[in-house]
């Protein structure tokens, strides 16, 4: 039950955070996203998140399994939106791209069952979620704020993430474009 | 809208929304076996498996003609409840929609699946017609199954009636199978008052079924080893690899239940909110569950009519989650608080306790079990020792 307003900000925040869900924050409907546990327009998430892009030092886009797999004919285009999209803000590629629980190598690839090591190893102060399913998505990333200091952003598929410090729903290609155009003008 | 032909019957599919808020009814004098059965008539299920136990024999056995007629994919009868359990849960995580029933000591032998099935994040819908459970034996209504199941991480749904188990039951399909949600539902009844006695449904026409189950939505891959890309889902399921941190495994829990508290919003819009309260001034409010409430109501009413009006009624429609603030604001101006159940324990009590300041406001009963009933004159002559 929340205790107050909860916000979902960079950490470390505890060896063991509780779940947004469960201290009161709430997901975003249509038209509306989420930014450190508010509900806020999409237009303002979305140059929020062009921001963070613009100003880290070393942004990482995590792409899962939903873009890195030709699951869909959504994939390949949700796919080349994503290197656009890492090309304008100048991020490195660490895919995501299976859940199994296996040994990786850090410098490599990020587990959704330990990413604090991919995040620590890589130095990263900003990571973007996006194709990846959002039980291993939510898993990944209270671990990551739990343990970690890195800002996190999802470009969510379906439902929006409440444990990423940014996340839009229905995250399509058309949403990638818009940070696209806001990294590209700015 | 898609239209299909289902046996020699021609249906048309619609939304959940559709279905439950917006489509006109028709008044049905049915059991509440019959009313699960409606529903599953209308809920597009791919499969259901059934194992015989007393109360809820009589509606897997209907379900078993609704496969005859065409209505469901595939159906058969497990060599037992954990059977039943186990062999859903391969039909869930397969990409199916699925449905299955049990009772009291049923519903203790599969025990192990409920967890999984929520662990795994399925949103099998289930009905459990509670009974009694222990020795000596008792086949009667009672709830104390219920405590069971209540940190397994599935949705709780406790239905008043068969009116309540029809939507309830086609409600649990739109609610689990929310993306952001996507956990089993157990949705329960007390056996025999609401399984074999007949009263007013009202149903949508029967020519109509919920769209179809898109597992593409689901917030894990289908586990399907045929499918490209990649085996996904298995060694994270087993769980035991060095390759998996224990705050991992705790975080996969934790979000299991974060799933359920996203369920909120929704059980408000298909259900109309996790309680409903009457009289919400009263000084004296009856917080019940499942058939509690019907005799509560008629306590109330008996006592209406020897001039003690203020009791209110709580009906707590979803145990989990469970609405601990809508209880508490409901119950803030209450100086007395009753909770009667059918069961020895008295979870129901434990939990409006836990949620409330001043739980000594609290009465935890009256309770009956070991298969009495539950008269209006019992809940009225405790009202009346401690308030009247």
């Amino acid at each position: 039950m929340a205790q107050g307003k909860y916000k979902v900000v960079q950490g470390p925040e505890a060896y063991f955070p509780p779940a947004a869900a469960i201290m009161g924050v709430t997901l975003p409907d249509a038209g509306d996203a989420i930014a450190e546990g508010e509900i806020v327009p999409e237009s303002s998430a979305v140059e929020l998140i062009a921001r963070k892009l613009k100003e880290a030092k070393n942004p990482v886009i995590c792409p899962g399994p939903l873009i890195v797999w030709q699951w869909s004919d959504d994939a390949s285009p949700k796919a080349a939106a994503v290197k656009e999209l890492a090309e304008a803000c100048k991020a490195k590629i660490l895919p995501m791209q299976d859940y199994r629980a296996k040994r990786i190598n850090p410098a490599a690839e990020i587990s959704p069952n330990h990413p604090n090591v991919t995040i620590l190893h890589n130095e990263i102060d900003v990571c973007v979620f996006v194709g990846v399913h959002s039980h291993f998505e939510n898993v990944a990333l209270r671990l990551i704020r739990g343990g970690t200091n890195c800002y996190t952003i999802a470009l969510s598929e379906y439902a929006a993430s409440d444990e990423a410090m940014i996340s839009l729903r229905d995250a399509g290609v058309e949403k990638i474009k818009e940070i696209i155009k806001i990294l590209k003008e700015t | 809208m898609n239209t299909d032909t289902v046996s020699k019957q021609k249906t048309t599919s619609i939304s959940a929304g559709e279905m439950l808020l917006k489509t006109a009814r028709n008044r049905a004098f049915i059991t509440g076996s019959e009313a699960v059965a409606e529903a599953v008539r209308r809920a597009n299920v791919d499969m259901a498996i059934a194992y015989p136990i007393t109360p809820q024999s009589e509606s897997m056995h209907l379900i078993g003609d609704l496969y005859a007629q065409g209505h469901i994919k595939d159906y058969y009868r497990a060599e037992n409840e954990f059977a039943v359990m186990a062999a859903i849960h391969g039909a869930s995580l397969g990409g199916g929609r699925v449905f299955t029933a049990t009772s009291g000591p049923g519903t203790l032998r599969a025990m192990e699946m409920f967890p999984v099935w929520a662990g795994s994040r399925q949103p099998i819908v289930c009905a459990f017609m509670c009974r009694g459970v222990a020795l000596p034996p008792s086949i009667q209504p009672e709830t104390i199954e219920i405590a069971f199941l209540l940190d397994t991480g599935m949705m709780i749904f406790h239905a008043e009636n068969a009116q309540d188990y029809f939507d309830m039951i086609l409600a649990g399909y739109a609610i689990a199978e929310q993306p952001e949600v996507h956990i089993p539902v157990g949705v329960f009844a007390d056996g025999f008052f609401v399984t074999h006695t007949r009263e007013v449904v009202m149903l949508p026409p029967d020519d109509l079924r919920l769209d179809a189950y898109n597992c593409d939505l689901a917030p894990i891959p289908p586990f399907d080893m045929e499918h490209a890309p990649i085996r996904m889902v298995r060694d994270p399921l087993l769980n035991k690899s060095n390759f998996v941190s224990y705050a991992a495994s705790g975080g996969w829990h934790l979000e299991v239940l974060a799933a359920a508290e996203r369920a909120r919003k929704h059980i408000n819009h298909y259900m109309g909110g996790l309680i409903e309260v009457e009289n919400p001034d009263a000084k004296v409010m009856i917080v019940a569950s499942g058939t509690a409430v019907s005799q509560s109501r008629e306590a109330i009413r008996v006592m209406s009519q020897q001039g003690m009006t203020d009791v209110g009624l709580i009906k707590v429609k979803s145990i989990r989650p469970f609405p601990e603030k809508e209880i508490e604001q409901a119950t803030a101006k209450a100086s007395l608080i009753l909770v009667p159940e059918f069961n020895a324990g008295g979870w129901l009590a434990r939990e409006v306790k836990a949620s409330i300041d001043n739980n000594k406001r609290v009465v935890a009963g009256p309770r009956v079990f070991g298969g009495a009933s539950l008269p209006s004159e019992v809940i009225i002559g405790e009202i009346k020792k401690h308030q009247y």
